[in-house]
């Protein structure tokens, strides 16, 4: 059950063949149990749904309460093709129903991914409702309305020696257990993948994924027709399984039970889903039929659902995760050291290369000014760095030191000025690009992906230089994209952070997750970097075994340091840039700056107007 | 066929709808613009309201003490819901809020499910407001009329003590900057309690004044919290004046489209909604920034 972890496990395949016996071995096991067929034909349905939405939910973070309408649209088109065309071939109908909820999918995402958080999840739900009632309504001709579609065939398979007919209980069961275990096999394939690791970076810390290089929006986007397709080819079979495809798979209580399964089985395991509708389905059971409750059984499942989101927030799959890793704690410890012993040789990383032709300063910014409403936090700021220089930018607080850096990284535009940066004009792009060309920044409060580990960190930003900023390539495992292994190796083992390598951020100490957010950013091996204040809350000692580091940092590459430690700034930039009051105060050696009267009663607090002429 | 007379009643159905539901947009639109939570039990609460006030209604024969009850009982219900589930998601995110107070709606509307069955309930009009007005160019229900009355009163309510009192001014400036508004000193826990009993009992007003319109059931609220998402969405949320706004646009949107052919309302709807995401996607009075 290890699906959430980006490095794939010691026995690759090992998920894979449990599911194929698990399914190979359920109708001889389950019927012992008293298990109605139909009842487990219904949780491998509910299943194969679940497996998209989880990627959507568990891993992207996006929670949805649309998937009826994707569910509904793929199983109408299959339903409609083989109830009203004369189509003749059931599997083919399902798969023309999945790329028509994948379509549909995709011009649903572009709206509803047009805002995020809440906003995503309201506007889902009134997208679901609109297909609900045009299904009733302005489609019922083609939908049969409230009557949905009945009489829809079940599939055969053809084989040539044999030709194998799936009818209807635990004669349909081999046919969609099949599909279920397809599906798994596609969807582990997708977690384990480069997209799989920034997906989970998305919900770890949108915010970041962008701004270490990757098109969040076409990922998301990608999660979502994922999500559709998945929805379509189960609502296929949801035709296929009730010979009639039913119109209530439009309703929002369809989507609703699809959130509460995979809440209750597990968000972010792909097999929460299946965990959860059987927990459903056979409470649902029990409940009318053995305790007689008759319609009640939602209510009892209702307070079951509040209960567990309360108390045992990953479902019952992230429960039994959390308990073997309490009971395997230990031997999980002595395991890390040991492959913490396993050196990679550490050839100094290479920064992106300077473009040939391309001279003077790598970054250039030009009567850069941000105007808040009449606030004016810069004003008319010239700046410029040149290639392998170590700059060092100091300020009062309040001076203006993180707008313009926020503005040199394209987080924020800029109300006037413009930013070269390599020769070229920057200055409009967005954060993603920008990193992307090779210019990003380590963050002044952390911003990193707290439920993934160290490696996987880095990792992330690794992948947005290695991959570029936007790349579906499912097929292919994390470990082996070329040249990741070496370049997060180098640097964990720069930043310090080799041993802690599979460590998740939340178990840090502030002074590694310091670390670690320096190391985001080198990992994508920048030819600028920005850094604001790394030795922000730091002990003094922290400091001194940082300023270490940024100097061994800082050879062969360029870098700008906002800090407020002055003393580590001087021993550590070549040249200094003083802000105030969003200004350039003066720029020189540190041993200038030091003299400088100007700069000497800026940080006592002198009178303002006095300074005006220090340049 | 549509008449003069016909429009016209539609016009006034949509008024009668739009002040219903920006009545239940404020509530929710506060609720999150406040407490950061989306309150997806919001529906329910409408619902519940009906109930509480047709239970009244059935004791006393009054419609008055009806909505007094519905009102009442939802801001106590907003009050025990706030302090025994909601404030322990605060510090959680988004998505497991979502999936507590959907679980909770789903407890609420299955509660009602079982104690008063699915069969539908009504609740009568007080006498003085039943029957039909003229008003001179058309003929029209005159209790809807009146209900475009109360929620206007109500909203009026919901402004005063939203602009006009201490607590009201600490709802706004938390709405702008909740985290500097706790480090002002403010209790911002029973600020939070009071105003989710606030917006429990905007729905629940809402729900029993519309009971005697639209009869009530169990799954009233479902439909009412996706309008009301609508709502909020094009009015941007957490603005209050932007949830009248919405609710009016929405109310006659379905209202007018209803007059044409009624299976359209809602993709109307949904286009409208669409519309103002690709245009102003942060809503109509919503602010910039706002997630």
């Amino acid at each position: 059950m290890n699906a959430d972890r980006i490095y794939s496990p010691r026995r690759p395949l090992l998920v894979e063949t449990i599911t194929a016996l698990a399914l190979i071995a359920a109708p001889f096991v389950l019927p012992l149990f008293d298990a109605a067929p139909n009842t487990v034909n219904r949780i491998l349905v509910w299943g194969l749904f679940g497996i998209g939405f989880d990627i959507l939910f568990g891993y992207t973070g996006l929670l949805s309460f649309g998937q009826s309408a994707l569910y509904g649209t793929g199983g109408f088109v299959a339903a409609y093709l083989l109830t009203r065309t004369g189509f003749p071939h059931v599997i083919s109908a399902l798969f023309i129903g999945m790329v028509a909820a994948a379509a549909v999918g995709y011009l649903v995402g572009l709206v509803a991914l047009r805002r995020t958080g809440i906003y995503f999840a309201m506007i889902t739900i009134a997208i679901a409702e609109v297909f609900f009632f045009v299904e009733f309504n302005p489609l019922s001709e083609w939908t049969g309305g409230e009557n949905g579609l009945p009489g829809v065939p079940t599939p055969s398979l053809d084989l040539g020696f044999a030709n194998l007919q799936f009818t209807t209980g635990w004669a349909l069961y081999p046919f969609l257990a099949a599909c279920y275990f397809i599906g798994i096999v596609v969807a582990l394939r997708i977690v384990r993948s480069p997209v799989g690791a920034v997906l989970r970076a998305i919900r770890e810390n949108p915010l970041r994924a962008a701004a270490v290089g990757h098109n969040i929006h076409g990922y998301k986007l990608t999660a979502f027709v994922i999500a559709a397709a998945y929805a379509g080819f189960a609502g296929g079979l949801l035709g296929v399984m009730q010979a009639f495809m039913p119109p209530d798979a439009f309703m929002f209580e369809t989507s609703g039970q699809l959130v509460m399964q995979t809440a209750i089985g597990g968000r972010g395991t792909l097999f929460g889903p299946l965990a959860g509708a059987a927990v459903w389905l056979f409470l649902q059971d029990f409940l009318q039929s053995t305790l007689d409750l008759g319609a009640t059984w939602k209510l009892v499942l209702g307070l079951v659902f509040v209960i567990l989101v309360c108390f045992l927030r990953q479902g019952i799959i992230g429960g039994l995760r959390d308990l073997y890793g309490l009971v395997h704690r230990k031997k999980r410890g002595s395991a890390s050291a040991e492959s913490a012993r396993k050196t990679v040789s550490t050839s100094p990383m290479p920064a992106h290369a300077l473009p040939n032709g391309h001279t003077g300063p790598v970054l250039q910014a030009v009567g850069l000014t941000k105007h808040y409403g009449g606030l004016a936090a810069n004003e008319g700021i010239d700046f410029s760095v040149n290639a392998g220089e170590v700059r060092g930018v100091i300020g009062p607080n309040g001076a203006g030191k993180t707008t313009f850096f926020k503005m040199l990284t394209c987080e924020v535009p800029p109300t006037a000025g413009k930013i070269l940066f390599r020769g070229r004009d920057i200055s409009g792009m967005s954060v993603t690009d920008v990193c992307q060309l090779g210019l990003t920044k380590s963050y002044q409060v952390n911003q990193l992906f707290n439920r993934l580990t160290v490696r996987e960190n880095v990792s992330i930003a690794a992948l947005a230089a290695l991959r570029g900023k936007f790349r579906l390539d499912f097929m292919r495992s994390l470990h082996r994209v070329q040249g990741l292994d070496e370049r997060v190796e180098q640097t964990l083992q720069l930043v310090n952070l080799a041993s802690r390598r599979d460590t998740p951020v939340a178990e840090l100490a502030y002074g590694e997750k310091r670390r670690l957010e320096i190391g985001l950013a080198l990992a994508s091996s920048p030819s600028l970097l920005l850094l604001d204040e790394p030795l922000a809350g730091m002990s003094p000692r922290e400091r001194i075994e940082t300023v270490e580091l940024l100097k061994s940092i800082a050879r062969g590459r360029t870098m700008v340091v906002i800090d407020h430690d002055i003393d580590s700034l001087f021993e550590l930039a070549e040249r200094v840039t003083v802000l105030q009051e969003g200004r350039v105060l003066v720029e020189g050696a540190p041993d200038e700056i030091k003299r400088n009267a100007a700069v000497q009663e800026a940080y006592l607090g002198g009178v303002n107007g006095e300074m005006s002429g220090a340049h | 066929m549509i008449t003069w007379a016909n429009f016209g009643s539609q016009l006034f159905n949509g008024l009668a709808l739009g002040a219903l539901l920006a009545l239940i947009a404020s509530g929710l639109t506060i609720i999150y613009g406040t407490l950061g939570v989306l309150n997806l039990a919001h529906g329910a609460m409408f619902m519940l309201g009906g109930y509480a006030g047709y239970m009244t209604y059935q004791a006393s024969g009054s419609f008055v003490a009806a909505v007094a009850a519905g009102t009442l009982a939802l801001g106590v219900l907003g009050i025990a819901m706030e302090r025994v589930v909601i404030r322990y998601f605060y510090a959680r995110p988004h998505e497991d809020q979502l999936l507590v107070t959907f679980g909770l709606a789903i407890v609420f509307v299955e509660a009602v499910r079982w104690y008063f069955s699915s069969d539908s309930k009504t609740v009568q009009a007080p006498a003085a407001l039943q029957g039909i007005t003229n008003m001179g160019f058309m003929f029209y229900p005159t209790y809807r009329l009146a209900v475009v009355g109360i929620c206007a009163v109500a909203l009026l309510a919901l402004f005063v003590v939203l602009y006009r009192t201490r607590l009201g001014m600490i709802v706004r400036a938390g709405i702008e900057d909740s985290v500097m508004v706790d480090s002002l000193g403010i209790n911002v826990d029973r600020v939070f309690m009071v105003v989710f009993g606030i917006g429990a009992m905007a729905a629940g007003f809402a729900g029993i004044i519309n009971a005697p319109i639209v009869s009530l059931a169990p799954e009233v609220g479902e439909q009412i919290l996706v309008q009301t998402f609508v709502v909020v969405v094009i009015g941007g949320v957490g603005s209050f004046p932007g949830a009248v706004l919405g609710g009016l646009i929405a109310g006659e949107i379905i209202s007018l489209t209803s007059m044409v052919n009624p299976g359209y309302a809602y993709v109307m709807l949904f286009a409208a909604m669409t519309l103002v995401l690709m245009l102003r996607p942060r809503g109509l009075l919503g602010k910039l920034g706002r997630e």
